[in-house]
């Protein structure tokens, strides 16, 4: 027999820890967005602000800037790559049969399964063993590597026998294949596309380990991020990487809000 | 199922080629070029790259720091030297801690999410659980820096209310390394085991206390062993994705205890040794790959 007490004593438990665990991942968040509001010259207590001065400061330094600029482009091009060919492979897979069938999908699914420094590596190997010079463009490369699995399995789940049949309706009324693609199935689903374009695009934005082992002098972000690091506590750093937490975040609700809409319609 | 197969239907169809066969031919031949791009892509710029890398590998550096004759004097080397052997042992090590604390101390908070919370708020408390997924991968490790720096705010803090005299040395150790990544992993595990956890009809629980369980022995019975795909899958990412790692230890790890991934960039950056640099990655590959092997039986069973 359990007591209302003790049932009150079990909650009041279960939402303390709840509490905890919030307060936990919250704590670095909170600790990198206050200081970079920092007056001082650290991003340590005393908190002496609030001062816009280490944005102003991130905005200013030329290597952050133009990493934003690499890094947009870096991610915006593997993602465009890494949707189109997705997508693609996800109708192959879900409107036809063929033999071995499921077999390529396991190739097309295995990079999501091992680490991004093995995919780092092998494109670094590879393109010194070719005599290829590091570049943005093996980034992107490595990107659509890690990201086009990604894409795939979010297209391929959203591609039911419900649009097969209009599809099937657009064919029969004579439209060729490259129309049924292009006019029905691409705008059916296409809040799974774009929510998939955005997943990958903060994906590649945030890479690190592929970046940085196939670039030398045009870096993305958050290498140069890596390179301020060397020099200690700095509130510049917290400056950067709140506003980066920030154009994430808002990727992340567009995404939400899509698919949300997507659900309910 | 292999390229045999395929070349025999192409050709059966075509000695047959009646007009049906032909039109089931064509949706097979376009169904293969939709395919095409992502498996190319994936072939020429992930498995021929891990190619060269694994023959790389067996290519050790001779006295001049060229490619030297075939061997496996790398793999020999790794297995002989003290170092890496304890690298790749605290990298086992670390990721078992890793793995074992973020499942541990994920699963209460997604029951939580999963149970008490009111269904159409259980969206939002999982988005506010997972949002420090989104700070950047390197500006994370930095972020605990600020927390665990002798000046940062947890000493500030506990100096403040007079609990300690003098700054506590929480930075720059592998317990600052584990934490890290279990900050990282709860999140991660709390997003699998939720996603499991919301397939699992209550019911089932209250069923079994209806036929005399106790709460508990309900939950042990009943709901923890149909959520052990949810944990498998969190484990299983965790496990992959802590033990290539490189700057999660750099950051917050110090020097004393270093971890696999940061000795093959070393490798590669002081030593300018890439065949030794291709056997640790190969070598680290191989362990995730037994990994996915021992947990394979749980991982089939997820539906995420």
């Amino acid at each position: 027999m359990m007591s209302g007490f003790t049932r009150n004593c079990g909650s009041a438990i279960a939402y303390g820890y709840m509490a905890l665990c919030y307060a936990f991942i919250f704590l670095p968040v909170a600790v990198l967005v206050l200081f970079s509001f920092q007056g001082g010259d650290l991003p340590v207590p005393p908190f002496n602000g609030p001062s816009l001065r280490w944005y102003a400061a991130a905005f200013a330094d030329s290597r952050l800037v133009d990493g934003f600029g690499n890094s947009l482009v870096v991610a915006l091009l593997s993602s465009a790559l890494s949707v189109v060919t997705g997508f693609l492979a996800a109708y192959g897979m879900a409107r036809h049969e063929f033999p071995g069938k499921p077999a390529l999908q396991a190739v097309i699914i295995l990079p999501l399964a091992v680490s991004y420094l093995l995919v780092g590596m092998g494109l670094l190997v590879a393109a010194s063993a070719s005599g290829f010079r590091p570049g943005l463009w093996i980034v992107v490369i490595g990107h659509v590597v890690i990201n086009m699995p990604l894409a795939f399995a979010i297209c391929h789940a959203q591609l039911g026998e419900h649009q097969r049949k209009i599809e099937l309706a657009a064919r029969d009324l004579g439209a060729s294949t490259i129309r049924v693609l292009l006019t029905i199935t691409v705008p059916i689903i296409a809040p799974a596309l774009i929510a998939a374009f955005c997943l990958c695009f903060t994906l590649s934005w945030d890479e690190f380990i592929i970046a940085f082992l196939n670039t030398r002098f045009d870096v993305t972000l958050p290498v140069v991020i890596w390179s301020l690091l060397r020099g200690g506590l700095n509130p510049v750093t917290n400056a950067a990487g709140s506003f980066i937490f920030l154009f994430s975040v808002v990727l992340i609700v567009a995404v939400e809000a899509l698919l949300l809409r997507k659900r309910r319609s | 199922m292999g390229v045999g197969t395929a070349e025999q239907v192409i050709a059966s169809s075509i000695v047959t080629a009646s007009p049906a066969a032909r039109a089931a031919l064509r949706v097979r031949l376009a169904g293969l070029l939709y395919v095409t791009p992502a498996v190319l892509w994936v072939l020429v710029f992930f498995f021929a790259p891990v190619l060269i890398m694994a023959g790389y590998s067996f290519l050790p550096l001779d006295a001049n720091g060229e490619l030297g004759s075939v061997g496996t004097g790398d793999y020999r080397a790794f297995f002989a030297q003290g170092a890496y052997l304890g690298a790749l042992w605290n990298s086992i090590v670390t990721t078992a801690i890793v793995v074992a604390c973020s499942s541990l101390l994920a699963y209460p908070f997604a029951y939580g999410i999963a149970r008490l919370v009111a269904p159409r708020f259980q969206r939002i408390a999982l988005a506010a659980a997972i949002l420090p997924f989104w700070t950047s991968y390197v500006v994370r490790s930095y972020a605990w820096l600020l927390a665990l720096s002798p000046t940062g705010v947890i000493n500030y803090t506990l100096r403040s209310l007079r609990l300690i005299d003098h700054p506590l040395i929480l930075a720059y150790n592998p317990h600052a390394t584990e934490l890290g990544f279990i900050h990282f992993f709860i999140m991660l595990n709390t997003l699998t085991i939720y996603a499991n956890l919301v397939q699992i009809n209550p019911r089932y629980a209250l069923a079994a206390q209806d036929l005399g369980a106790s709460k508990w022995w309900g939950f042990l019975t009943v709901t923890l062993p149909l959520s052990v795909p949810g944990i498998a899958v969190g484990a299983f990412l965790t496990i992959v994705l802590c033990i290539g790692d490189y700057v999660t230890p750099q950051i917050l790890g110090g020097f004393r205890e270093l971890l696999l991934p940061q000795l093959i960039m070393m490798q590669i950056q002081r030593q300018l040794d890439l065949p030794m640099a291709s056997a640790m990655s190969l070598i680290l590959t191989v362990v995730v790959a037994m990994a996915y092997l021992a947990m394979q039986r749980w991982l089939k069973m997820a539906r995420l």
